[in-house]
């Protein structure tokens, strides 16, 4: 039962994160706006990278001065001198380059939102321009790294300015929660969105499976029992291919349409069940009449 | 050989297409070459594999994307298979996310923003620079007359260590000292690096906290230029006015014009923000966070430049009037460049409000 509750908060959640996108050739596009976890997951893993590859580079750079500290000439100074200046310049790259680098990249995607499957995209649907993504990460600072150094830093407790600073601070921080396009200050002002970014790989096709309609005749009572609901549910389980879960679906199906359940070729059963309920379905779907589940 | 595998794949489909007893199937399998290849330019696309893609698939990819988009029109309205529309779906946003990504590269983009996209933006915010000037020149005489009016204002306004050796009841030959160019050029380059990085964070977070409407950066504007003013206080009672002007002009007229935009550019924002106008709150932000974004790219180079002058020139040059001379020739040019540099021709269709 809870299970089955988990997957409906699920299932909420992931209605109330739809979007409908117009192209600007005039075709709406499904869009789901990425969940608040994956995006400080992303960050937490793009935080993650710069911060090991910041240290990789110290500890690169400090094997390279003591190496030219033991060769001991007079240029000593300049060199290290020039590798101090290095280090700078690539920690303020890793501050505000990194973002904009992977994020002005055709994924549109730092490495941390690849991996959570998520990317940046133009509100309006037109194309992501370079000052979009260069306003968004700006304000980043605002918004991840001065809160972060704050709270750091250890100046927190300082009486009333130091709980109005951290107001303040959170302000920005919790910006994406108190919207409902998890818009965080940075996407409201360059006009971007953070949105899911799946790629499905193209399934088999359904009834190229040997045709069983001369086997198993369903008649026009028995397929108007389920609807389109009822359809998919019948594709998740065939494509899973679990012997168990089929069984206990032909069941299911049997009980409902008043047939005397067999044992063995389940797969059979539920295949030629399937395209005779999809044509069914599909064909009244020509005439304009759609029926959402065996509710409706 | 991506291609051939591919060819491959479509004569398979087309061999089966007879074998589906669904009509919606059957419309599936006749496309499913179209899509199958419009999904490998995607991939390639998307690794930024631009040279393994062939010229005729890169031609295609608007064909192929406006088909791929109509079959999923079409499915949404006659198929019930729920992989193939989610497939679709997937499919189409991918491709829609290539044909209308990010396109320009870094350098096209850097060679557009020099050449007059860069300069138009700062035109179009002039009324902004106006109210962040306002706000630098009265926190500069604010923080003089504070100082001229009470010493212990001096030392809450200049942190001990910016101070060094710039006290109140120093010498004027101790003052002198602090302005005093040095022989060589040892260390100049970390203390140019280190100049950079923190300025920069200074003015990025004038631009960011502009979002509030403006007030928190102009409330920066005024602190940082009180602290200015503070000093020049110190350096005028002993008498050193000129050559601290002209001391603080080699890098200060780049540095101080950085941080000018950057307010501005913030104060863009929350202005836009708090008087929309006709647009939405939302439109409005998201027009002028744009137009503002590119002006701090400017000033960020800006920074690197004043960088430069403030770790080199200005430690290497000796005497008031060559000073004088640099920084007044980069406030001329910075002037010039930001006042008469057309906007590039197609820059108009893309940020207009």
């Amino acid at each position: 039962m809870s299970s089955a509750s988990v997957t409906n908060r699920l299932r909420s959640s992931q209605l109330r994160r739809q979007r409908e996108l117009v192209t600007p050739e005039g075709l709406s596009l499904p869009l789901t706006i990425a969940s608040r976890g994956a995006r400080v997951g992303a960050l937490l893993l793009d935080l993650i990278i710069i911060a090991l590859s910041v240290v990789a580079l110290v500890l690169l750079l400090l094997a390279f001065g003591t190496n030219m500290a033991t060769i001991g000439s007079g240029e000593v100074g300049g060199a290290v001198e020039f590798l101090v200046v290095i280090l700078i310049m690539l920690t303020f790259l890793a501050r505000y380059g990194y973002f904009l680098f992977f994020e002005l990249g055709p994924r549109g995607a730092t490495p941390g939102k690849r991996i959570m499957g998520i990317r940046v995209a133009a509100r309006d649907g037109g194309r992501l321009t370079a000052e979009a993504v260069i306003a968004r990460n700006l304000l980043r600072d605002v918004e991840v790294f001065l809160p972060a150094t704050y709270l750091l830093s250890g100046e927190a407790e300082q009486g009333v300015m130091g709980v109005a600073a951290f107001v303040w601070l959170m302000c920005f921080v919790l910006f994406p929660v108190f919207n409902k396009d998890r818009l965080r200050a940075g996407d409201l002002v360059a006009g971007t969105w953070v949105v899911e970014a799946s790629r499905v790989k193209l399934a088999e096709a359904m009834s190229t499976a040997p045709d069983r309609s001369r086997d198993f005749r369903f008649g026009e009572e028995e397929l108007s029992v389920y609807g389109e609901h009822e359809l998919q549910v019948l594709e998740g389980v065939l494509r899973q291919d679990n012997s168990e879960a089929m069984h206990e679906v032909m069941l299911a199906i049997c009980n409902k349409i008043g047939w005397e359940a067999g044992a063995g070729h389940e797969r059979e059963f539920l295949e030629a069940f399937y395209a005779a309920l999809r044509a069914h379905l599909e064909r009244n779907m020509r005439f304009g009449k759609r029926k959402a589940d065996k509710f409706s | 050989m991506a291609l051939n595998l591919f060819r491959k794949k479509v004569a398979e489909a087309a061999a089966d297409i007879e074998a589906a007893s669904l009509r919606s199937d059957q419309f599936r399998l006749e496309r499913e070459g179209d899509w199958q290849r419009l999904e490998t330019i995607v991939e390639a696309l998307e690794k930024g594999r631009l040279g393994r893609i062939a010229d005729d698939d890169l031609l295609e990819l608007p064909v192929l994307y406006r088909k791929a988009a109509s079959s999923l029109s079409v499915a949404r309205e006659t198929s019930l298979d729920a992989a193939t529309l989610a497939y679709l779906e997937s499919l189409v946003r991918r491709a829609w996310f290539q044909v209308y990504g990010p396109r320009s590269s870094l350098f096209a983009w850097a060679r557009r923003f020099l050449g007059g996209g860069w300069s138009a933006s700062v035109r179009e915010i002039w009324l902004d620079i106006c109210i962040a000037l306002f706000a630098m020149i009265s926190g500069t005489v604010v923080g003089y007359l504070l100082v001229a009016s009470d010493r212990g204002w001096y030392y809450s306004l200049v942190s001990g260590g910016m101070a060094g050796g710039r006290q109140p009841g120093a010498s004027r030959e101790e003052l002198a000292e602090t302005l005093a160019s040095t022989e060589n050029a040892d260390g100049l380059g970390m203390f140019a690096a280190y100049l950079f990085s923190n300025n920069s964070a200074v003015c990025i977070m004038a631009f960011a906290l502009g979002f509030c409407f403006g007030i928190p950066t102009l409330l920066l504007l005024v602190y940082n230029m009180a602290l200015l003013g503070a000093m020049l206080w110190l350096f005028a009672d002993a008498g050193l006015t000129w050559e601290f002007a002209a001391w603080l002009s080699v890098h200060g007229t780049t540095e101080l014009g950085a941080i000018l935009l950057s307010g501005a550019a913030g104060m863009h924002i929350g202005r836009s923000m708090a008087f929309p106008g006709r647009r939405s709150v939302l439109s409005a932000a998201a027009a002028s966070g744009r137009r503002a974004a590119q002006v701090m790219a400017g000033c960020v180079l800006m920074l690197v430049v004043a960088g430069l002058l403030e770790g080199y020139a200005r430690q290497l040059l000796p005497g008031a009037g060559p000073r004088a001379i640099v920084g007044g020739l980069f406030l001329a040019g910075w002037v010039f460049y930001f006042l008469l540099m057309p906007r590039p021709r197609d820059h108009g269709t893309e940020d207009a409000p």
